[in-house]
């Protein structure tokens, strides 16, 4: 079967079952790799719900599993050892069992993803414009002149200035702020409703990542579509997400709505996130709080709370029993952690930590003078 | 964007490392040239960090790497401890090199992918000749100790085989072994995650501590620069745009660019407001040609046409405590700077 043909197979079960359900529903997804060492389980029964035009938020470290959940849930991961299991549904649909040549008709026009480095993510021997018009051409069914003057238009609506000449360039003929501009616009060019932005400004500049960031936002707002955002900063998400996911080790270790999140923390990991962004406000010279030590092994992640290793709070039950997610007070607020921070439970635990010296406890809260003085009066006393 | 003023430079006395109107030009073919660095004039003290910070392509980079002559400038003067570097030849530069030390941006590709860790961290004091075989590797165990790695996995283990955040570690335990009195920070926490950064923060912080360092810092994050300096430096365009301390830069920020800086970070914060329309629209103009005057006056929202006229020098700002900034208009009231008589104005100068 010509892929051509499926995709309009593909397309008429699409628009039947349209606004059937959520945009995008993730059951259970667990994805995981297969290395000489054993299965490297990189996303770990990860569920989440995005309904259209919101936008989440998906924050962690480097190997946590947040770039390989973001390309799973595409379906762009290699099919050779990797192993995927359970439900990835949108619009009511399951995706997850579909072959790449089915797949087609969702990337680009349904679902499409910007890559963190725009410096690799565009072919530098074809020009602007070209690598625009590919899926117009393949999807739209444009010709060449149609396709020509829709890509001029996503150029202007990136921002991009004299659009008529960088449609004629080649992607080293551009600073790496255009060049995102650049793959944002393919990646808009079919008007997808799901759009994936995979640390899209960890390569730029600050003053470049606030530009692209607006254009994000903007261009969300007026195509009303869905966007997840993945990055490490707590920091980028924070103004421009309706919801975050935490990850840690291949779970979702918290979630909540934004503004939930930021005001009642409860994973520790969450927390150690946020402390160890610099701040402004702060002196200069003052000593950054850190989440001591690195994400655990894959192959063969600890038993009990995978970040308990590292963790200020942690007791001798959180390295033998794993917590399970549970919902806070506050609806839609998810976490997973026996000590939460910010209860009296986790209060008591963290107290407990610094008087034994425990030295992951003493860390965290090495910049935070006020509470370091508070333990060491009680110790003495 | 001037910067072409000396205002904020301290007697030379006080300092360690000096830097006088340096001027670093590449030819770009078509008797054209990039004007990486334009004249700009900053000084260390000893065991002081100095900030400089600018987007990409302001010469940030470029300054460091002319202090250490790699590549040596056009014009201007690098002293160290009293010393001109721009003056030493072949093997008087080669002796002075121990002292200064870089550290770059991207950890994993300034190691030597094939070696042994233990070797990289040994290797500088292998090639001076430093103290006998059992003195190195105390050395070598020394530093690798004091930033955080263990001898073990050191002695069997490749870079490969190391975290991003673990191999920024071996590069300063690199630059450290040999003891040396400043070090060059290109970019180092870039490529790192926030944890991780904030940890090499630490850590460097730490280092300077214990080695007695003297810091040149360069990043593009104020937020990052700001807990490590000193003093700091704002470069837009191969220019300095404000010279202050880090604490009285964040307060009062003079410079329109420095504003924009401050508020582009993120602030993790989901009721902060967006800082939308304040934030710097367009691009940093082309090295090749930069704009007359001052060269933010393409993307400066206080811009008028004294601007593209006359280049703005550092001046000191009034009821600032060594805070000097380089704008006709800026957001604070600055002292005025007397134009020497008969000075060629930047133009002409620069009027390639």
């Amino acid at each position: 079967m010509s892929p051509l043909r499926n995709r309009k197979d593909v397309k008429r079960t699409i628009s039947a079952k349209r606004e059937a359900g959520r945009l995008l529903e993730v059951t259970d997804l667990s994805t995981s790799f297969k290395t000489p060492r054993g299965l490297a389980v990189a996303v770990n029964k990860v569920s989440i719900v995005l309904e259209r035009g919101k936008t989440l938020g998906i924050v962690g470290e480097s190997g946590s599993g947040k770039s390989v959940l973001s390309r799973s849930i595409m379906g762009l991961l290699p099919k050779q050892n990797v192993v995927r299991e359970r439900s990835v549904r949108f619009e009511g649909q399951e995706i997850a069992t579909l072959s790449n040549s089915a797949m087609r008709a969702f990337w680009g026009t349904e679902m499409a993803m910007v890559f963190q480095d725009p410096m690799t993510s565009l072919n530098p021997v074809l020009k602007v414009g070209r690598q625009i018009t590919e899926s117009l051409h393949y999807h739209l069914d444009m010709d060449k002149k149609q396709a020509s003057d829709t890509a001029l238009a996503l150029l202007k609506s990136v921002g991009i200035p004299e659009a008529e000449r960088r449609l004629e360039e080649y992607p080293h003929q551009l600073s790496g702020g255009m060049r995102q501009r650049i793959v944002i616009a393919i990646a808009l060019a079919c008007g997808p409703r799901l759009l994936f932005a995979d640390e899209p400004t960890t390569a730029l500049d600050v003053t470049v990542q606030a530009q692209i960031l607006n254009l994000l936002q903007q261009q969300q707002r007026e195509r009303d579509m869905a966007m997840v955002l993945v990055t490490h900063d707590l920091g980028v998400v924070a103004g421009r997400s309706d919801e975050i996911a935490v990850m840690y080790a291949g779970q979702i270790v918290e979630r909540a709505p934004t503004r939930t999140l930021f005001a009642q923390m409860r994973m520790p990991y969450t927390e150690g996130l946020l402390k160890s962004i610099p701040k402004l406000e702060q002196p200069s010279h003052s000593r950054m709080q850190i989440i001591g030590g690195r994400p655990p092994d894959l192959v063969s992640p600890p038993p009990g709370c995978k970040f308990a290793p590292r963790c200020p709070y942690a007791q001798e039950k959180c390295h033998v029993d794993e917590p399970p997610l549970i919902e806070a007070e506050t609806p839609g607020h998810y976490y997973k952690c026996w000590y939460p921070v910010g209860t009296a439970s986790g209060k008591e635990a963290l107290e407990k930590n610094l008087a034994a010296g425990v030295t992951q406890a003493v860390a965290a809260v090495a910049g935070d003078a006020a509470l370091v003085a508070k333990v060491e009066e009680e110790v003495t006393a | 964007m001037a910067g072409t003023g000396t205002a904020h430079m301290r007697p030379a006395d006080e300092t360690l490392l000096r830097v006088e109107d340096l001027v670093v030009e590449f030819p770009a073919g078509r008797r054209m040239k990039v004007h990486a660095v334009s004249g700009i004039s900053v000084d260390v003290r000893e065991k002081e960090t100095l900030g400089l910070v600018g987007e990409s392509g302001c010469g940030k980079s470029t300054t460091g790497r002319a202090i250490m002559q790699l590549p040596r400038p056009t014009s201007g003067r690098v002293l160290f401890d009293g010393r001109d570097l721009t003056q030493l030849g072949g093997n008087d530069l080669r002796q002075m090199r121990p002292q200064l030390q870089l550290i770059f941006q991207d950890p994993i590709s300034s190691l030597n992918p094939r070696r042994r860790v233990v070797d990289i961290v040994r290797e500088p004091l292998e090639v001076w000749n430093r103290g006998t075989s059992a003195a190195r590797d105390e050395t070598v165990a020394e530093v690798l100790d004091a930033v955080g790695l263990d001898m073990d996995s050191a002695r069997t283990k490749r870079p490969h085989q190391f975290s991003g955040g673990q191999c920024q570690r071996i590069c300063i335990a690199r630059a450290l072994v040999l003891e040396p009195k400043v070090i060059i920070c290109d970019e180092p926490v870039s490529a790192l995650d926030v944890s991780v950064q904030a940890q090499i923060l630490n850590l460097l912080e730490d280092m300077k501590q214990r080695y007695g360092l003297t810091l040149v810092f360069i990043a593009h994050d104020l937020a990052v620069v700001k807990n490590v300096s000193d003093r700091i430096a704002v470069m837009y365009l191969g220019k300095l745009c404000e010279v202050a301390g880090p604490d009285e830069l964040y307060t009062r920020p003079a410079h329109p660019y420095t504003a924009a800086l401050l508020s582009a970070i993120p602030v993790p914060d989901p009721s902060a407001t967006m800082k939308t329309p304040s934030s710097l629209q367009g691009e940093l103009p082309s090295p090749l040609a930069p704009p007359s005057g001052c060269r933010f006056r393409t993307r400066c929202p206080r811009a008028e046409d004294r601007c593209a006229r006359e280049e703005p020098q550092l001046r000191p700002v009034l009821s600032g405590e060594d805070h000097y900034v380089a704008c006709h208009f800026p957001l604070i009231e600055a002292a005025e700077v007397a134009t020497p008589v008969g000075a060629p104005t930047d133009v002409s100068i620069n009027g390639h």
